[in-house]
């Protein structure tokens, strides 16, 4: 399970490596934020919430019984849509209030 | 290297959950100097950075702190300290009242009362708890907080506390703190022992992977007294997700199934341990793998599974969601994680007073760390932190400020100096990890055995834990990082060596999988109703019973 970052996206603010709990994270020359040691991360999605366009995805790696979807969470103002492409290109959205309470 | 001296009144070692809340206690209530050193960043760092979805540790209506701490000792079969969870239970429901104040959302009924799950837990949305708790810390102006700084050890002189040595992971300095009084706060240890998958997801465990020992291990390398590290933790988990159980548990009543579809829980008993030992026993007799039973649960129950995992365990609803296997029309599969040391959950750690001072003079403990104290959770620790750092307060009114002596500089500088510019080691500190953990998971009750050791299979492991220690004198590192990841392994090391000794000494089985000694497969209340406690004196493990006090 792990991260992967594209670059192409990434305007290089730093904020996913200073979020990382496990500092795992750098930049390259470019300022393009990467992934410097993928077998580290603990799947905390931190980063994903601080990444201001979206660059990072989260996924189960194949030895857990990951599929190949990627994870992303988008902001709206109190909504975080958590929102799952799956390798067929379907996507799965889920809408979670920040304002509302788990219920169980 | 360049060196930076800082002086400070209260210096917090890791800004997890107690190190935060002790930081805003100390800063809220007095004008002294407090640094938090955090090797991370506060804002995710430690056991909340995905966020929790209960807090597990709440007196409800009708319930007193003592009922807590009955819960708590029974749990533990009796090997607690009443003291320390009564003035823990006592602030349980304010350090949470103070949350909600700070913008936690608590899930409260038509009168405005929290709603709970069970006895003692209540429902919130706690993905931003940690962020929440940072923001806390951040805005008091007598706290500064270094990120991405390192504490490597304490100073110890005349078994009082002068501070600490830290290095900079990002640029590069060694830092030298001088405290009147030092809270380590650092939290527990994970990664001692094989993992679940140990290949490319080896981080997708229970316990916060970044959390390496390193605050047990400072005090046990300075002679500390520590309490009950052969009550080690293993948590009941969602296959491969490591995702909490609890929610299924205690949120849609799932009970523990096994393939035949037997409901198999009652036969083993409740309490944590026997929960785990009753999935190792179904599976070990052939009728795994084991479950909890979801299936036929509400949409409305699916969907809310669905967001309520997202706050806390994302990797749990990813699975649901891409595997297509919702809770609703499959049963969750569960396993045993591997054991980890953490006295927020059992009640490994050092051993301290009411006050949470440990037995060096100056130098308090509080959340993960603190031993003797099961059951902690979010709250505990929050209340610990609370706990200590109005015990500080009081102690620096008495206290003189530490010194640390230039002797004491100059062998640390000479340590780091010696990793930054060996050569010729065949290993690396991953290799040795590695090989940490297979030594553990083998020779003292990991996943391999169902937990199980004995005293011949712990003198293996001591052994090659000695030998580990000798190997990592001579890696190498290239920069600060990995600097860090040979300060981590050591210390897991010197963590390993402590659980080993401590797992030889108890000569019984009282907790099922936490410490199952085959050599003495029964619970003996006669000789063993006592704390097994050690100090690590020249270089060897001493061990030293204490009774457990009546009530």
């Amino acid at each position: 399970m792990s991260i992967e970052i594209d670059k192409l996206k990434c305007v290089g603010c730093g904020r996913c490596r200073d979020v990382c709990p496990g500092t795992l994270i750098a930049l390259d020359e470019e300022r393009r934020a990467y992934i410097k040691y993928p077998r580290d991360c603990w799947g905390c999605t931190s980063c994903i919430k601080e990444c201001p366009v979206y660059a990072i995805r989260f996924f189960l790696g194949a030895d857990m019984g990951g599929l190949g979807s990627r994870l992303h969470t988008e902001k709206s103002g109190d909504i975080l849509r958590w929102v799952i492409e799956k390798p067929d290109g379907s996507k799965a959205v889920i809408n979670v209030d920040t304002r509302e309470s788990n219920k169980y | 290297m360049k060196t930076e001296k800082i002086k400070t009144d209260i210096l917090i070692i890791g800004g997890g959950t107690a190190g935060c809340y002790a930081a805003v206690t100390a800063a809220e209530n007095s004008d002294k100097q407090i640094l938090i050193c955090e090797k991370a960043h506060i804002k995710r760092s430690g056991c909340l950075a995905a966020g929790v979805n209960a807090l597990n540790a709440y007196i409800t209506d009708g319930r007193t702190p003592q009922d807590y701490a009955d819960y708590c000792m029974n749990d533990a079969a009796g090997i607690a300290r009443e003291d320390l969870l009564l003035t823990m239970s006592e602030r349980l429901n304010s350090v949470t009242e103070r949350l909600e104040k700070e913008g936690l959302v608590i899930l409260k009924d038509e009168y405005g009362k929290y709603v709970t799950r069970g006895n003692r837990n209540i429902k919130i949305n706690g993905e931003n708890i940690k962020p929440l708790l940072a923001g806390m810390a951040e805005r008091q102006p007598n706290v500064r907080i270094l990120n991405r700084v390192n504490i490597i050890d304490i100073d110890v002189s005349d078994n009082r506390v002068n501070g600490a040595f830290g290095i900079g992971i990002e640029n590069d300095p060694f830092y030298v703190i001088e405290a009147s009084a030092v809270l380590i706060a650092t939290g527990g240890a994970a990664g001692i022992y094989k993992p679940n998958n140990p290949g490319f997801s080896r981080h997708k465990m229970w316990y916060c992977p970044f959390n390496t020992g390193a605050g047990y291990a400072m005090g046990i390398r300075h002679g500390a007294e520590m309490t009950t590290f052969e009550m080690r933790f293993i948590a009941l988990r969602c296959k491969d997700t490591i995702a909490p159980t609890g929610t299924l548990a205690q949120g849609v009543g799932a009970k523990q199934i096994n393939s035949l579809g037997e409901v198999y829980e009652q036969k083993y008993g409740l309490t944590t341990s026997e929960r785990v030992y009753g999935t190792v026993a179904e599976n070990a007799a052939g009728r795994g793998p084991c479950f909890l039973q979801t299936k036929g649960i509400t949409e409305e129950q699916e969907q809310s599974l669905l967001k309520a995992y997202l706050n806390m365990a994302p990797s749990q609803t990813l699975h649901w969601t891409e595997s297509g296997e919702l809770p609703g029309e499959y049963d969750v599969e569960i396993e045993g994680t591997e054991p980890y040391i953490v006295g927020g959950h059992t009640a490994s750690g050092f051993w301290v007073d009411t006050d949470r001072a440990t037995t060096i003079k100056g130098l308090y403990a509080a959340g993960d760390v603190s031993g003797g104290a099961p059951q902690k959770y979010v709250t505990g620790a929050l209340a610990e932190g609370e706990i200590a750092a109005f015990a500080m307060l009081k102690y620096l009114g008495s206290g003189t400020p530490g010194i640390v002596p230039e002797e004491s500089v100059y062998s640390h500088e000479k340590e780091i100096s010696g990793f930054l510019t060996n050569s010729g080691s065949p290993y690396t500190a991953g290799q040795l990890e590695e090989a940490m953990q297979t030594v553990m998971d083998s020779y003292a009750g990991g996943i391999k055995t169902n937990y199980r050791f004995s005293e011949n299979s712990l003198d293996i492991a001591d052994r090659r834990i000695v030998q580990l220690q000798a190997l990592s004198d001579s890696l190498h590192a290239d920069d600060m990082q990995e600097l860090m990841y040979i300060y981590e392994l050591r210390e897991r090391l010197t963590v390993c060596r402590t659980v080993i000794a401590h797992l030889k000494a108890r000569h019984e089985t009282r907790w099922h999988c936490f410490a199952e000694n085959s050599d003495y497969p029964e619970r003996d209340d006669e000789r063993w109703n006592v704390f097994v406690n050690s100090r690590f004196v020249n270089g060897e493990t001493e061990i030293i019973l204490r009774r457990v006090s009546a009530p």
